[in-house]
């Protein structure tokens, strides 16, 4: 049926005696949006960094559309896997425009020998490129700002010309770190619209996410990470109804607990007071870690 | 001479008091219709009249030898001073003394649009202007003695306040902003004219070694303003390229004697070889990142100057003839056109140096076109990726690594072609003036000083600040060994009031200076409207 974009295969991190990462298997497939959870320090984002060439796993391999990836940042984008940062990693002092042109760099080849001459093709590629960056800023409805400076930017704006700027490397794969945290939630809101249209340009996308509603509302699949393990994967239902993932963000029951009667209230108040929630015990559990 | 410094400040003070009342025909001095370019002007005349009166009390042994001249302009000056402090003041609202001494001296936030001008007045401002600058420049360069220099200094910073505080700088970058490649023009054209406003050639030699320091500086920008690499061995390149033309030249001092290449090819062999160490000192340094780079770099320009001092056939390979280094270089000799002897060219006298600073403008232009056009390109946005947030750069696909190094190579070759220079114009070529720091130019930590000083990441900033920094320690010899302090001390001074330099790069500006940029944003967090980009699909 679907092909896999991405594969990853038995990908372990040891940083010393640490293991932030156990022998992970995990796939990605065409057209898909798939979530990755996890408490904190679970090692979702060394896992990223496993997949982007940040970091060389110490055994394992990711592989992207059947070929095997080599461990370094800019090949892999060149491959075709782009990604945003936990912490927006913006460069602040260029203009929204420059900051996506940047992002053009492995799909234009002019080097510096074209720039100093500035024959036909230099011209036609930039014009070309600056065209396509355009598209991209219409797109995620920053064109307006293409002459400010990305640190002059509201946060929410950062957040998404980040995302541009991935989107600009034409990848096949967009991994995003955490693209709602810090957000109010008409921002996570239209991210999450924002997230659907990438896929619907036939990008596959991966993302980090705290907020379970934003994550189960989108995710065709949802993996969880504990303590550097896979533990589930699957559907959104199929992953809330996980026991396991229970207690791994709120903890093991213990002997002697408050008793069934108490936590069904509690559970009913929740309910009531989000009603609009599709699956209220879970995912409420899940924000209240 | 002095009179002539009071005698600008005077002029300008009266030119802007004239406008503040409103005289007609002059309100296009003062765009800001504020007081503070008069407070500036005066105080300018002031400081400059009081500190020749200060230097000839000095010079004479007490304040009783003054003539009672200096005692009349002393007192005179001081009065446009009160007069401008008397003027109303334009924010009254200040509170403390110093807040009321910042408001008399204080740019408004707002300024007036300019009304719009025609392209040929825009033209005719520009080339008017840059006559002007060409005879200040020249001027400074002219002075005499250190105290006249000094002077010099004095008004030409006040008048430059003032100019700034009255709004005109801003308008003039606009005008520039609006006709680059005729400003640039004109600049070379200044640059070209300036032998031929001197008569004696020893200016033309003060003017010849600032080109080549500033072409230097501006290669160093290209790997410090624009890539962001701290090299502080940066002079090493400098003294490849030097060598190098020593070596093939014809020198009868040369180890490799009988060569003599013609210019243009011991230039491009003094650039390849420069572009050759700076890959080879790059590949295995710009793996490092930030402090790590810059010692790393330190060290590689000491090892050049030991090593070409070591290379005299006791302690090493013949190659350098060590410490006495290559001398008795040849002048050049291009198409029949002798660079050692003075020409006559329509009624004015072209000598030695002046020769070879033309030759010099032409290289310098070269390298601005190579600093521009690398710039503003792809690779030009990956180096400054790259200085913004390397790990960034990297995951948008940039191979940091192999940017850098392009930096790197690029800005050793640019510095190698101006020493290809320097050495048929200094004569000889000896290893000490190639080490990191010295009191005199050029040298690594004067180069980053001028690159610093005059603002990184632009072309008039790195040349503005070699010329000063060459005319400093040139000009003020009665400071003799406190140069260096003073220079400490001015420089101290300058990252504190103006961190971004002279010329400040518009991206450099923005990051020190936030308030006052039409740039930045309203904040609007929250809106009753959900933020749906035209992404909802």
């Amino acid at each position: 049926m679907t092909t896999p974009v991405l594969e990853a295969r038995g990908v372990t991190m040891r940083f010393g005696g640490l293991t932030a990462v156990r022998s992970v298997d995990f796939t990605v497939n065409a057209g898909e949006i798939v979530g990755l959870i996890g408490p904190n320090g679970a090692g979702k984002t060394t896992f990223f960094n496993c997949l982007t060439g940040l970091y060389v796993p110490t055994e394992g391999t990711v592989s992207y559309k059947g070929t095997v990836l080599p461990p370094k940042p800019h090949l892999v984008t060149q491959a075709g896997i782009a990604r945003t940062f936990q912490n927006i990693r913006l460069f602040a002092n260029m203009t929204v425009l420059e900051n996506v042109l940047v992002g053009r760099h492995t799909r234009t080849k002019e080097g510096l020998w074209s720039a100093l001459l500035r024959g036909p093709g230099f011209k036609k590629a930039e014009r070309a490129s600056e065209e396509r960056a355009m598209e991209l800023l219409e797109f995620i409805g920053l064109a307006h700002k293409r002459d400010h400076l990305a640190r002059n930017l509201p946060y929410g704006e950062q957040r998404k010309l980040e995302i541009a700027r991935a989107m600009a490397s034409e990848p096949g794969l967009l991994l995003l770190d955490e693209p709602t945290a810090g957000m109010n939630p008409q921002e996570t809101r239209a991210t999450e619209e924002l997230v659907f249209a990438i896929r619907d340009k036939g990008i596959a996308v991966l993302l980090i996410e705290h907020d379970m509603r934003f994550v189960f509302n989108l995710s065709d699949r949802v993996a969880v990470l504990v303590q550097g393990e896979k533990l589930v994967e699957g559907t959104s239902d199929v992953v809330q109804a996980d026991e396991r993932v229970i207690a791994a963000y709120l903890g093991e029951p213990f002997e002697g607990d408050p008793g069934e009667a108490e936590a069904a209230e509690v559970e009913a108040a929740e309910a009531a007071a989000s009603a609009d929630a599709p699956s209220t015990t879970s995912s409420t559990k899940g924000e209240a870690k | 001479m002095v009179q002539w410094l009071t005698f600008t400040a005077g002029v300008l003070t009266a030119l802007f008091a004239l406008a503040a009342y409103g005289i007609r025909g002059l309100g296009w001095l003062l765009p800001a219709r504020n007081n503070a370019p008069l407070v500036l002007t005066a105080l300018g005349g002031f400081a400059v009249t009081w500190f020749t009166v200060i230097a000839i009390s000095a010079e004479l042994g007490g304040v009783v030898n003054l003539e009672p001249g200096g005692w009349i302009a002393a007192i005179a000056s001081l009065l446009p001073v009160l007069g401008a402090f008397a003027l109303p003041q334009e924010r009254p609202d200040a509170d403390g003394t110093k807040e009321a001494l910042k408001a008399y001296i204080a740019k408004p936030d707002r300024i007036p649009a300019p009304q719009a001008t025609s392209g040929w007045v825009q033209r005719a401002v520009i080339t008017a202007v840059t006559i002007i600058g060409l005879g200040v420049f020249t001027y400074g360069i002219d002075t005499e003695y250190g105290e006249l220099f000094v002077g010099y200094l004095f008004v030409v910073t006040f008048a430059m306040w003032a100019i700034h505080t009255a709004g005109l700088l801003d308008r003039f970058s606009a005008l520039v902003a609006a006709n680059r490649s005729f400003t640039l023009a004109m600049g070379f054209a200044a640059a070209i004219a300036f032998p031929f406003t001197q008569t004696d050639d020893h200016y033309a030699n003060i003017g010849v070694n600032i080109l080549i320091f500033g072409t230097v500086a501006l290669g160093l920008n290209i790997v410090v303003g624009l890539a962001g690499l701290l090299d502080l061995g940066y002079v090493a390149f400098l003294g490849v390229g030097a060598y190098t033309a020593a070596l093939v030249s014809g020198s009868e001092f040369s180890t490799i004697s009988g060569v003599h290449l013609p210019f243009w090819a011991s230039a491009l062999a003094g650039a390849a070889a420069s572009l050759v160490f700076g890959v080879l000192i790059g590949a295995p340094t710009l793996r490092l990142r930030g402090d790590y780079l810059a010692i790393v770099t330190l060290g590689f320009g000491e090892i050049f100057r030991i090593a070409v001092n070591n290379m005299d056939g006791d302690s090493g390979p013949d190659v350098t003839n060590g410490p006495n280094g290559i001398s008795n270089i040849p002048d050049l000799n291009l198409l029949g056109f002798n660079f050692g002897q003075a020409h006559d060219l329509g009624g004015f006298t072209l000598g030695r140096f002046a020769n070879y600073y033309l030759l010099m403008v032409l290289i310098m232009a070269i390298v601005v076109l190579v600093y521009t056009r690398a710039a503003d390109s792809r690779i030009g946005r990956s180096w400054i990726a790259i200085r913004e947030d390397e790990t960034a750069a990297t995951a948008m696909g940039i191979n940091g690594f192999r940017v850098k190094l392009v930096a790197f190579a690029l800005g050793a070759a640019l510095a190698g072609l101006a020493g290809t220079v320097s050495a048929h114009v200094t004569y000889s070529v000896v290893p000490t003036p190639y080490q990191f720091a010295g009191s005199t130019p050029p040298n690594s930590a004067f180069l980053l000083a001028a690159v610093v000083l005059g603002g990184m990441g632009t072309v008039a900033g790195p040349l503005l600040g070699a010329a000063l920094l060459y005319l400093l320690p040139e000009k003020l010899v009665f400071l003799q060994d406190k140069s260096l302090l003073a220079f400490g001390i001015a420089l101290i001074l300058l990252m504190r009031f103006r961190p971004e330099g002279i010329i400040a790069n518009r991206r450099r500006q923005l990051e020190f200076h936030e308030t006052g940029q039409l740039d930045v944003p309203k904040q609007t967090t929250l809106t009753d409207e959900p933020a749906v980009t035209k992404a909802g699909a």
